[in-house]
């Protein structure tokens, strides 16, 4: 017997989507051997992960608040990975989201008007899109790898915000923490649930998946961006400029980041911390491609990823196990995914050595 | 003499700052002479590092806990290898996704052993050579580790420029269709590339956790991976300028401490920048010439190879 | 190599193939193929692409296994598993895609091939002495990608050489050379057939067949057809064996009026943007209505810098370098160039004029949005989009299982069709065609030729670029020939010889071509 991969004739729709559950299967299979290793009954473990996170209404709503960022980071990503423009500083544009939005209320913090929150957001878009400039401006102009260079940029943003919750930024009346002052109600997300931290960002991400879902199907920038991803000379071929697309897919992606950096800053952070996110941006290169780099599926992607902070965080109090699980998780399910990818574009065949029916 | 004794330590920081990127650069350095681009280093340097701590810890012997730093990269490799050599999935996604796992395992490993202190790795003594002053101490009163950076990128040198496997190393990474049609295995010939670059990420990692700050905390390696794949652009792809790279990055680093430790009126955070914003600025530098890149750029690096038969 | 054909190896055929069958996931590549070469004969192997050539050689060559049949070497059963093994029989191939590894010098890439380790300094001696006895000039120190077309295919040949070959296999080695590197290809391998070497050569042009070998083995879609003498066939019995069945040349109306000049190029000079590239120098050609202009030249010569100025791809210094029915254009992108009534079809089918993964639909979309008007209020018209695909499907005759099905599940013959269906239906202007029918199976190429002619009758300009001279001559009016970026004075096909265009294409440093081209500036 022997194993051969065959090129399938063309791309298998149905592994497409098969796949990412093939994956998640294979995840929960390696997750009780992990249980097990770590000492804790696997059924157990698995409960308190998928499970009780989101079996009361507060918990449910909680999927949504951690679903929140890394929707738009994914969103952001998606269409850039798409395009083969493989930004990985999504952390870093949110950041810079995050300080843009933030400085507006820290500037104008005794102003109550009805317009402070949406100039947050648009400003945080606008940070998060000149962080990611600098990386396309960097690719267009000098042929610098943006994965380098986006990536580097995420510990320099992170060293900003540090310089600024640190320094100009603190809150006079706040001990001397390195935080600025708590947001006031204009500067904060409205909560869509009362008593739960569900906010109006939810609804801004949901907005953004619409969009681009819009956008990547049925507008010609979207398949201008399949297209040079796809295969960059047919785009050279129908007159597609690729540094178009280069700018374009950063500035989108840096934008969705900026969002929601300022979605969480004024939504559950409620201030500025020098720890503001704990890997959105990083996690959401996983969302993207578990939704297949589709709006719809990175929806569903985003509220599994959320899913695995959420039972981090259940587990670590429930059965003690170390809140870095949920990042073993997290890579163990992309791993399995670009395994299993596999599947779409060849098929496997078992074939008796030699031999065969003509 | 006086005057010159700061130096000494100056020195002794960028060695020690350069080290683990000596190590990667050069192992990722013949992972991409084979066609194969590994953006895991990151993450193999990380459960390297992981690795050795808890070995050296638990064992108290430093040389297992290096030889297992190396054997835990490998596997890292093997992983990556697994998914983009036999199962033919985009190389820069599993490269991200390995340095995501690695983040996340490094720190399960880990976790009990954040804080924990450990000896520093022992620094050669040798009667008389070690005393002379100031080059004394740098040329013979390292670790072990230090000098075997240096004798891995002279014998990587050697082997890629000097012996027929070199040669057949790079052909794979030139042309994998020209080679397999010659009758290479270019998929074995990649595997064994892609898991001697993971077991030196694995000794980089070491070094850090071992040498540099004798600890363990989560994430320490804080971006030299990635650092380390800059510098092979920066080098194109020459061993000697992956080390000269290497010891420019380290004194940078170490330039921004010492700044730092001096009380210069600049925020610390500025300073903390500099790497970062170094590897930008060089990158920028040497890939402004995108002729020079291509020359010297293996021509198959990051293209998945499946024999048409 | 000094073993010439003796009595007692006269016994037996040095390679003999029964039954060779070999199935790929849908066809059928080799079926119960038959195959003899006798010790010193030159046998060629002879059949339309898509024959089951290249397979049985790999099969021969250890690169593919059989899935049935037998293979006897100088009689003994045998099984050729690699490359390697292949080799260690005294088996040698030269591929028509050249294992040749660009960034290596020659030296490097030979001793790449050779089993244990070489003293580099001792082994390009050796490559000197074999290049200079066999009249096949090599520098041991030239990196590979500084080399010429002919050069590389001789490294090939020298590096089976060195390995003292019994059968050396050639896949249609003067595809990419000039008539006269042909010919002096043809004195090395007659020389080393007078040695005693076999050679299996794989062809599908008739002429060099009939000069060149001793018997002939020809094949049709992936069958044994029969064996022959090719010194006593003629090239119409070669071909009918070959094709199956008389195929109808192209209807060319000769007599027709000539237009008003569509395409002008006046002194374009453009630098590649590849370092292995060539630069163009001083291209002077105009493209008249109604007319099919034809550019010959060996690969390497200048074609793709010049299909990428045409198609806008690259962009010119001085806009007036091209001009468009009289209005400079040379400074638009390919969008702007379609505008005004220019088509192209390009070389590559597969990444270059469609996007292999995506929907014929969205492949029809991608070059004709803009003529055929297919956004709507910002939005793609989907609906129109997929009438326009299907139009191109019916009236090109592209078997397909429909039009949301990818680009690359169609057969090369397919696409192409429906590629050159899809610039052709936008009506345009001029159309230039890179290619237009290679790797495509002979009813394909057929229907192309005669939708180009037809195009041209309507009153489009047409520009071909080609290396197949035979096509150039069924299908052009006029011809010129392209050689290391520069672009000879275009002559009537009537009053060209193949001879005279062989001599074109090997450059400009002879004293007469060197004439034709200067006169162009």
């Amino acid at each position: 017997m022997l194993l051969k991969i065959e090129k399938r004739p063309e791309a298998s729709q149905l592994m497409v989507y098969a796949t990412p559950i093939l994956a998640l299967i294979l995840t929960i299979i390696t997750g009780t051997v992990l249980f097990q290793l770590l000492g804790v009954d696997p059924v157990e473990g698995l409960r308190n992960f998928f499970i009780k996170p989101i079996d009361n209404t507060y918990g449910a709503t909680e999927l949504f608040v951690k679903a929140t960022p890394l929707i738009l980071c994914a969103i952001g990503l998606s269409v850039g990975f798409r395009a083969n423009v493989w930004n990985i500083g999504a952390e870093g544009q949110l950041t810079l989201g995050a300080i843009f939005g933030g400085g507006v209320f820290v500037y104008f913090h005794d102003v109550d008007s009805v317009f402070l929150l949406p100039l947050m957001v648009v400003m945080g878009a606008i940070g998060g899109a000149l962080w990611a400039a600098i990386p396309a401006f960097l690719k267009t102009r000098f042929n610098a790898n943006e994965i380098l260079t986006s990536l580097m940029l995420v510990y320099v943003a992170l060293l900003i915000l540090s310089l600024l919750v640190h320094g100009s930024w603190r809150d006079p009346d706040g001990f001397n923490f390195p935080e600025s002052r708590l947001f006031s109600e204009s500067a904060t997300m409205p909560i869509l649930l009362e008593g739960t931290r569900l906010h109006f960002g939810t609804i801004i991400a949901l907005f953004a998946v619409l969009g681009t879902w819009i956008m990547l199907s049925k507008t010609l920038i979207g398949f201008q961006i399949k297209v040079i991803g796809a295969a960059p000379k047919a785009g050279g071929y129908a007159g597609f400029s690729q540094k178009k697309i280069v700018w374009f897919s950063l500035l989108f992606g840096g934008a969705m980041a900026g969002i929601a950096g300022v979605s969480e800053v004024s939504g559950p952070v409620g201030q500025l911390l020098p720890s503001i996110s704990p890997g959105y941006g990083f996690t959401a290169i996983i969302v993207a491609f578990l939704g297949r780099l589709h709006p719809v599926g990175i929806v569903f992607a985003g509220l599994l990823m959320a899913l695995t902070y959420l039972g981090g965080e259940t587990a670590q109090i429930n059965l003690g196990l170390p809140v870095a699980v949920t990042g073993v998780f997290q890579g163990m399910i992309l791993f399995f995914l670009l395994a299993c990818d596999v599947l779409v574009n060849f098929r496997f065949r078992f074939t008796l050595f030699g031999k065969a029916a003509s | 003499m006086t005057g010159y004794e700061w130096i000494i330590p100056v020195v002794l920081t960028v060695i020690t700052a350069a080290t683990p990127l000596v190590f990667a650069g050069i192992g990722e350095l013949v992972t991409e002479k084979s066609g194969v681009l590994n953006l895991g280093i990151e993450g193999m340097m990380l459960v390297g590092a992981v690795t050795a701590f808890v070995t050296a810890t638990v064992t108290g012997n430093y040389f297992l806990a290096v030889i297992a730093a190396a054997a835990s990269g490998a596997f890292m490799a093997f992983l990556f290898g697994i998914l983009t050599l036999s199962l033919m999935a985009n190389q820069v996604a599993t490269g991200l996704a390995l340095t995501l796992f690695g983040v996340g395992i490094s720190a399960l490993i880990g976790q009990d052993f954040v804080g924990e202190p450990v000896q520093a790795i022992s620094k050669l003594n040798i009667a008389g050579l070690s005393d002379i002053p100031i080059i004394g101490q740098i040329l013979f009163g390292q670790d072990p580790l230090v000098y075997l950076s240096f004798i891995m990128a002279i014998v990587v040198s050697w082997f890629l420029y000097k012996t027929k496997a070199g040669l057949i190393l790079r052909a794979v990474g030139d042309s994998h269709d020209a080679a397999h049609s010659i009758g290479y295995s270019v998929i074995a010939i990649r595997y064994l590339a892609v898991m001697f670059g993971g077991a030196m990420s694995g000794i980089g990692g070491a070094y850090l956790s071992l040498a540099y700050t004798p600890m363990w905390a989560e994430n320490m390696t804080a971006g030299r991976g990635w650092i380390a794949l800059a510098l092979i652009v920066f080098a194109t792809w020459k061993p000697s300028l992956v080390v000269v790279g290497a010891y420019m990055f380290g004194g940078i680093t170490i330039l921004q401490l010492h700044a730092q430790a001096a009380g210069f009126d600049v925020p610390s955070q500025i300073l903390s920048m500099l790497p970062y914003v170094a590897t930008i600025v060089v990158l920028v530098i040497i890939s402004k010439d995108e002729s020079r890149i291509r020359k010297h750029a293996p021509a198959c690096i990051g293209k998945i190879f499946h024999p048409a038969a | 190599m000094s073993d010439t054909g003796s009595s007692a190896n006269n016994q037996h055929p040095r390679l003999e193939l029964k039954g060779i069958t070999k199935a790929y996931p849908g066809v059928l590549a080799n079926d119960r193929i038959d195959l003899k070469i006798l010790p010193g004969e030159i046998h060629a192997l002879l059949g339309e692409n898509g024959a089951g050539k290249s397979t049985l050689v790999k099969i021969i060559y250890g690169v593919l296994k059989a899935d049935a049949g037998t293979i006897r070497w100088n009689g003994d059963l045998i099984d050729i598993a690699t490359p390697h093994a292949a080799r260690k029989l005294g088996i040698g191939m030269i591929f028509q895609h050249f294992s040749l590894f660009e960034a290596m010098t020659v030296t490097e890439n030979i001793a790449l091939s050779m089993p244990g380790r070489q003293n580099m300094a001792d082994l390009s001696k050796r490559i000197v002495e074999i290049s200079e006895n066999y009249g096949l000039p090599l520098q041991p120190d030239r990196r590979v990608h500084t080399l010429s077309v002919g050069e590389k295919q001789r490294i090939e040949i020298v590096r089976c050489l060195l390995q003292d070959p019994k059968l050396l296999i050639m896949d249609e080695p003067t595809s990419v050379l000039t008539p006269q590197e042909a010919d002096k290809l043809f004195l090395t391998l007659r020389r080393l057939s007078e040695e005693g070497v076999s050679i299996l050569y794989i062809s599908h042009k008739l002429d060099e067949i009939r000069s060149l070998c001793h018997k002939a083995t020809i094949m049709r879609g992936g069958k044994y057809i029969s064996e022959c003498d090719p010194t006593v066939e003629t090239a119409k019995s070669l071909a009918e064996m070959m094709i199956g069945a008389d195929l109808k040349a192209p209807k060319h109306d000769e007599a027709r009026e000539r237009g008003p000049v569509r395409l002008k190029i006046h002194n374009m000079n453009l630098d590649s943007t590849d370092q292995f590239g060539v630069d163009l120098n001083l291209i002077n050609f105009e493209v008249r209505s109604g007319e099919i202009l034809g550019i010959a030249g060996v690969a390497g010569n200048g074609q793709v810098e010049l299909l990428e100025a045409l198609s806008g791809e690259a962009l010119c210094n001085n806009p007036a370098e091209i001009l468009l029915e009289n209005e400079p254009i040379g400074n638009l992108g390919p969008a702007q160039r379609r505008k005004r009534g220019l088509a192209f079809v390009p070389e590559d089918r597969l990444g270059h004029g469609s996007v292999p993964e995506m929907s014929l639909v969205e492949n029809a979309f991608l070059s004709a949005y803009g003529q055929k008007k297919l956004i709507k209020n910002g939005f793609i018209d989907t609906k129109k989009t997929r009438q326009y695909a299907k139009e191109i499907v019916e009236a090109f005759d592209v078997r397909t299982a429909g039009v949301s099905h990818a680009a690359e599940s169609l057969s090369g013959g397919n696409l192409q069709k429906f590629i050159v269906g899809r610039e052709m239906l936008q009506d345009p202007q001029l159309i230039i065609i890179a290619h237009p029918t290679w790797g495509v199976d002979a009813g394909a190429a057929a229907a192309i030729h005669q939708a180009i002619i037809d195009l041209a009758a309507k009153g489009a300009a047409v520009l071909v670029v080609s290396q197949d001279l035979d096509e150039l001559f069924a299908i052009s009016n006029r011809m010129a020939v392209i050689a290391e970026g520069r672009l000879s004075v275009s002559r009537n096909v009537q009053e060209l010889s193949i001879e005279e265009i062989g001599l074109l294409m090997g450059g400009t440093s002879g004293s007469d071509s060197k004439k034709e081209f200067e006169s162009v500036a």
